[in-house]
């Protein structure tokens, strides 16, 4: 972290913000906060320039014709990859994560480009949508608990060698590829498909951001009776639609 | 038009009676009112009888993502002052429903009819109605539901070329996007609180600036036309300029909006401005809506929001702290199975009111307030609930079949 203000950044949500997941940026910003920490959260139109100088980028999931949107604005941009380059921790759902990728399907049925920040390739699957809670392990470079979440998209997305799974899934469907892996990750960038939102499902996961920012290896215990009676719900119906 | 009874073909009047018929076991059996069993074996014997059912009437069809049944029944009370009026006021508003609604209208002049969002392109082309209201589009079940644009560019379809006067909304950019394929349309400034589904412009993608009441493309120029009608505080203006009080039983900015589309229906019907509000006045709730009912030493006003929209609207009208407030959501077939939605709702609204939740997902709406920093209470049961309660007013809060839960549990 560069200075004494945790700087939360909210990628467009006039485009990437359909599925709730605005919730990333509540939950980061109050568990910061429960910490002590002084935080700023920034939401960036996509007729404004990303900031470079965010702590975390959050990227949520959206509508076809919005992704494809953002995914050129982002790219005219640039300002995501030079935080990225300056260490920034960047954390995508679902069409945001895509965007992360080298590519993905558009909604004209088009490859179109992505950012390159993850050596990722989504291609739309042609069966039903993937819908329903997802129960998974997550990669055990990370050392965090059972990932549980909310997954609606049709996309595929195959892994390169850059980037490992985010996860395994037990129940659900993941990066829809067959072969049990749910989004992917590398250093500081991290991709998923869940909903739910994700961090207010996985509060370990909210924390491993906030860990990674402030370079620590751990954090003072919060109050988390609620998420983790949620948790225990919903790890419980995925157990059982399986 | 509307004098003339065209007396029914043979084969729609069978399927009118098979329909009663199926109705009528339905309910015998228990399950619910018929209306929708019923008008699907009528659609089964005659497919077009949608169209013959309607073919005496003068229609006028609903829709929207948030109150478009509260509007139907605005409407349906208006045009009485004109003539018989037939309408799916418990809204079963698609077509097997509207098909058994219509069913029990010979005599009528007039069709007020409530349409699921999904079937008004179909349902406009079937019974040609001389107006259509369009109130709102935002998000709503996302995980069953088509995308709200989608819909928005389904309605926009089904609007080109159709010879029927469009009443829509013009604080809804995506409403203003599917109006204005229509040749007709008398534009109502009847607001939108919700603004997270009109920040990208429908028409070309790029961000629309708001200004006050205004809304303008910044890449396209696309923007807010000029309404005719307005809603200004507790008043409509008309066309001419004439202000016209708004009395209603029903609360909250939203059912002011509604009443003021319903007054512009009203009029391009041909009842003035001043009976057809004189009339909205009669109705004190819809389906159960904004009833307060006494339970167990308390007066309960039962409130539903289905989606973010509706659950700002419904913040903004409930008593002030510290009245107390239940909320219960649940996520079962028709609520949409996903919960995600919570997290688009400003539950920051609720400080200082004591909340209690309750439903099959108070857990995700227990994390969400905590998330809000809100304080709150979880109950297992709506009787629990209440004992953690004041005596007086409670104002209770509850998606689409925690609401059905609530009602039986009252005896509403
Ligand atoms: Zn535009």
């Amino acid at each position: 972290m560069s200075s004494s203000t945790l700087r939360v950044v909210w990628v467009y949500p006039d485009l990437l913000s359909t599925y709730g997941d605005q919730g990333n940026v509540l939950v980061v910003e109050r568990r910061a906060r429960q910490r002590g920490l002084a935080v700023e959260r920034v939401d960036v139109r996509s007729d404004q320039q990303i900031p470079t100088s965010g702590d975390i980028y959050l990227v949520g999931g959206g509508e076809d014709r919005p992704q494809r949107l953002a995914a050129e604005r982002l790219r005219r941009d640039g300002g995501l990859h030079r935080a990225a380059e300056n260490g920034a921790i960047i954390f995508a759902v679902c069409a945001g994560y895509q965007i992360l990728g080298h590519e993905f399907v558009n909604d004209l049925g088009q490859r179109e480009p992505g950012l390159g920040l993850l050596d990722v390739v989504s291609t739309r699957g042609e069966g039903e949508r993937c819908v329903g809670d997802v129960l998974a392990d997550i990669d055990e470079g990370l050392g965090l608990p059972q990932l549980t979440g909310f997954e609606n998209h049709q996309g595929i997305t195959h892994l390169g060698p850059g980037v490992r799974p985010f996860a395994r899934v037990r129940v659900g469907k993941g990066n829809g590829t067959g072969d049990g892996t749910e989004g992917a990750w590398r250093d500081t960038v991290i991709g998923t498909y869940m909903h739910g939102p994700v961090l207010a499902r996985n509060p370990a996961v909210a924390d491993l951001l906030l860990r990674l920012t402030l370079d620590v290896r751990a954090l003072p215990p919060v109050d988390d009776r609620w998420y983790e009676a949620l948790r225990a719900e919903r790890i419980a119906a995925a157990v059982q639609s399986a | 038009m509307a004098e003339s009874t065209q007396p029914l073909s043979p084969r729609a009047r069978l399927a009118v009676t098979a329909g009663k018929a199926a109705a009528a076991v339905s309910r015998a059996a228990g399950r619910g009112s018929g209306s929708v069993i019923g008008g699907k074996v009528a659609l089964r014997v005659d497919p077009d009888l949608l169209g013959r059912l309607a073919g005496h009437l003068d229609v006028v069809l609903v829709s929207a993502t948030n109150g478009k049944t509260t509007t139907t029944r605005l409407i349906a009370e208006a045009l009485r002052a004109a003539g018989e009026v037939v309408s799916n006021a418990l809204g079963a508003n698609m077509p097997a429903g509207i098909t058994s609604a219509l069913s029990a209208g010979a005599n009528a002049r007039f069709g007020v009819i409530e349409v699921d969002e999904k079937y008004l392109a179909g349902v406009a082309r079937d019974v040609s109605p001389k107006a259509i209201a369009l109130l709102n589009l935002s998000r709503d079940q996302l995980d069953r539901a088509a995308e709200t644009r989608m819909l928005a560019e389904r309605w926009r379809e089904g609007l080109q070329g159709l010879k029927t006067t469009v009443i829509a909304n013009a604080d809804d950019p995506l409403v203003v996007w599917a109006a204005s394929s229509s040749g007709q349309v008398v534009w109502v400034a009847a607001g939108q609180e919700w603004k997270d589904d009109a920040w990208s412009c429908p028409s070309c993608g790029g961000v629309l600036q708001h200004h006050g009441d205004d809304w303008r493309c910044g890449a396209c120029g696309f923007g807010r036309p000029t309404p005719t009608w307005v809603l200004s505080g507790d008043h409509v203006l008309d066309p001419n300029g004439s202000a016209w009080p708004i009395h209603l039983q029903l609360p909250g900015r939203a059912n002011k909006a509604n009443a003021t589309s319903a007054a512009a229906v009203a009029a391009a019907f041909g009842v003035a401005p001043q009976v057809a509000l004189q009339r909205m006045q009669s109705v004190a709730a819809v389906a159960g809506r904004y009833d307060v009912v006494s339970y167990e030493g308390r007066d309960i006003r039962l409130l539903l929001a289905k989606n973010p929209a509706g659950w700002l609207e419904t913040f903004s009208l409930i008593d002030g702290p510290p009245a107390p407030v239940i909320l219960s959501v649940n996520a079962r077939g028709a609520d949409g199975t996903d919960t995600s939605w919570l997290w688009d709702v400003d539950y920051t609204r609720l400080a200082g009111h004591p909340v209690v939740v309750i439903g099959d997902r108070r857990l995700d709406l227990a994390v969400r307030l905590e998330v809000a920093a809100v304080d709150f209470r979880v109950c297992d049961t709506f009787q629990e609930a209440l004992q953690q309660l004041p005596p007086g007013r409670v104002e209770a809060i509850a998606n689409y079949t925690a609401f059905q839960d609530l009602r039986r549990i009252v005896g509403n």
